[in-house]
């Protein structure tokens, strides 16, 4: 049986703006099993930030309003207090960001940052938790840490910083670590050590990760399932391999076109997804991917939803199309309309 | 650290020599008038011819431009530079008005400092409420309120109609410590009230800037509580530019920058000197509060950069 940490139940988040109400995440559910990990991935605006920080309890907001249920020890989080939510916040699930520069306060020491996380939740004397801060920066792979932990984040190159970053949200031993596009802000070469890093320590700590990226390419090493997210809804869900090998939602195909890869033909240019995601304000009728996808059709006005379409159990998908059509037609999405010619 | 207090130093000690430049340039060579008006000039109104002819030589009208500003610096810092209006030398009644001045400077700038943080951080963490905008007029009214006019109404209405406070004067610290204070409430709230409104709007637009920063969100996922991270993480950075204002706001006001409130009160501070020495046209004292007033704003704003790196550890040189 397995040891489920979290389960995020139709999930919806919406913000009244000057503007109008901007459905930022609309029915998104998902389970979070211990030691699993699990992919969101979706472009700017899809909602897979705000799903991660919801349930960090990081939206909260007087103009924000939520449905359905984020479950973690038989607790709804979306409905405890704030200062409950604190208890939670580092101590039950840590969070690491995008932007390891901006992501540390630049006026404290590494160490000082690291021992606020541990003193937050625990009854420990500076010199322990400084001692822990030490460790934990060796965990994460900073060469001589017990010098170190005394720099400040400005001392520290951009992956050495991703590196404190995930030291401290580790720091309380968490049961979920929430990453929310660690890898972006980083040197190609550093990526890969930091998702190494990561499945490493999810690992060593015991725990369950949420990865958010733009990008299939960083989750597809590591994680077991992942959520394909666009305009705030779940478009495409599956185990990793089902998701590469029989994708079947056409935003899903031109996500995995937009990576550049080294065992096909080079086409002249990477494969772009036409258009842009549609305002969350006023949505467009129907699927929601439907002005920007190339295959649609009439029944297309109608919203489908998400469910099992394919012979694999567990994979869901939101598309109208023929599965023996899609299985035809995907690859010219796929490897890029010009590739042919190369 | 050393040789970036040092490196510092000497600019400032350029500077300052920079200032005693323009200083002489501006009272001695801009107006004209050949020797005879430049003599005339800082003689004062009712010199006497003979004062004059003095005057001229003494001064080295008489010679080249840089021998004058040989003769000028000798003066100023052998305490030579003497009103010839009041024959009292510029240094000596500096030196005993600084205490007024440096009494007033005190008092005001610790409750200019101290509400203008509590106002700034009050309207931030309230933002958009009523509280904010209640808070955003009143500030708005003390920074418009003229200082004269503020002080005027407050000596008439609190010193001479009701007699809450003493109708201005100083009081030495030394003489009577608690007339001293007693004397300096009114002159203290007079002067606060146009910084603490400008503080806490400079203040409060920082907070909000900063409650934004992504190491904020950091702070809020490790756990803490909403107390400790504006404390830590919000106040300590978006405090770090009122340290400059304050620097140089403090050094102004210490370098006889408060002429309307010490006039205002007639505290016979620095400030008043210069004001009275304006109405007698009477250049050497106008001349040094200058002088010495620049020095002090060049003091501070070292002492602010170094205060500023220990701050904030990324301009901190390695």
């Amino acid at each position: 049986m397995a040891d489920r940490l979290l389960e995020v139940k139709d999930l919806s988040v919406s913000f009244a703006t000057e503007d109008g109400v901007v459905r930022a995440v609309d029915g998104v559910s998902f389970e979070l099993d211990r030691g699993k990990v699990i992919g969101i991935v979706g472009e700017s605006g899809s909602g897979k930030s705000v799903t991660a920080m919801t349930i960090m309890g990081l939206t909260r907001d007087v103009n924000a309003r939520f449905g359905g249920e984020v479950v973690y020890q038989g607790r709804n989080l979306l409905e405890i207090s704030d200062t409950e939510m604190q208890n939670f916040r580092g101590n039950e699930i840590g969070m690491i960001f995008q932007d390891p520069m901006t992501s540390l306060n630049p006026v404290y020491r590494i160490g000082e940052q690291i021992v606020e996380a541990i003193q937050a939740h625990e009854r420990v004397d500076k010199r322990n938790a400084h001692r822990r801060a030490v460790e934990l920066l060796r965990q994460v792979g900073i060469p001589n840490p017990e010098s170190r932990v005394d720099d400040f984040p400005h001392q520290f190159s951009g992956g050495m910083r991703q590196r404190a970053m995930i030291a401290m949200a580790l720091s309380c031993n968490p049961s979920i670590l929430i990453a929310d596009e660690p890898t972006t802000a980083l040197d190609v070469t550093i990526q890969a050590q930091i998702i190494e890093l990561i499945a490493q320590l999810k690992d060593d700590f015991n725990s369950a990760v949420i990865m958010i990226t733009h990008d299939l390419g960083v989750v597809a090493d590591i994680a077991d399932e992942i959520l394909v997210m666009y305009a705030g809804r779940v478009v495409e869900r599956g185990a990793t391999r089902d998701l590469f090998y029989d994708p079947q939602m056409p935003y899903t195909w031109g996500l995995l076109g937009s990576i550049p890869r080294l065992d096909r033909p080079r086409p002249e240019r990477l494969h772009t997804i036409t258009g842009s995601p549609p305002s969350l304000i006023t949505l467009p009728p129907g699927c929601k991917f439907r002005p920007r996808c190339p295959h649609a059709f009439e029944k297309c006005s109608e919203e489908p939803a998400l469910e099992n379409r394919v012979e694999t159990p567990g994979h869901l998908d939101r598309c109208w199309l023929d599965v023996g059509y899609k299985r035809a037609h995907r690859e010219e999405s796929i490897s890029g309309g010009t590739s042919e010619a190369a | 650290m050393a040789a970036f207090f040092v490196r510092r130093l000497f600019g400032a000690v350029l500077v300052c020599i920079a200032v005693t430049f323009i200083v002489f340039v501006i009272f001695i060579i801009a107006p004209g008038g050949g020797k005879r008006g430049t003599a005339e000039r800082i003689a004062g109104k009712n010199a006497s011819p003979q004062l004059v002819i003095r005057v001229e030589h003494q001064w080295g009208f008489d010679r080249p431009f840089y021998v004058q500003y040989w003769k000028l610096m000798q003066r100023m810092f052998t305490n030579k530079l003497v009103s010839y209006t009041s024959q009292v030398p510029v240094l000596s009644q500096i030196w005993q008005d600084m205490p007024a001045t440096f009494s007033l400077t005190i008092g005001a700038g610790i409750i200019w400092l101290t509400f203008g943080i509590l106002v700034g951080v009050m309207s931030a963490v309230t933002a958009g409420r009523l509280s904010d905008r209640l808070i955003t007029v009143l500030a708005l009214i003390g920074i418009s309120m003229p200082v004269f006019w503020l002080g005027i109404v407050c000596r008439y209405y609190l010193a001479e109609n009701a007699s809450v406070f003493p109708d201005g004067e100083y009081v030495s610290l030394s003489g009577n410590p608690l007339q001293w204070f007693y004397h300096l409430i009114l002159p203290w709230l007079v002067l606060a009230v146009l910084f603490i409104g400008f503080y806490g709007r400079v203040l409060r637009g920082n907070i909000l800037d900063t409650i934004n920063e992504d190491y904020v969100r950091t702070a809020k996922a490790k756990g803490l509580s909403w107390r400790r991270i504006l404390r830590r993480h919000v106040l300590r950075t978006s405090l770090i530019p009122i340290v400059t204002l304050f620097g140089l706001d403090f050094a102004s006001v210490l370098g006889g920058g408060a002429i309307l409130t010490e006039s205002v009160f007639d505290l016979h501070g620095v400030g008043q000197y210069a004001k009275d020495s304006i109405n007698n046209f009477d250049l050497p004292p106008i001349m040094g509060v200058t002088m010495y007033g620049a020095f002090f704003i060049v003091f501070f704003s070292v002492l602010v950069d170094l205060f500023y790196a220990y701050l904030d550890p990324r301009i901190r040189p390695t």
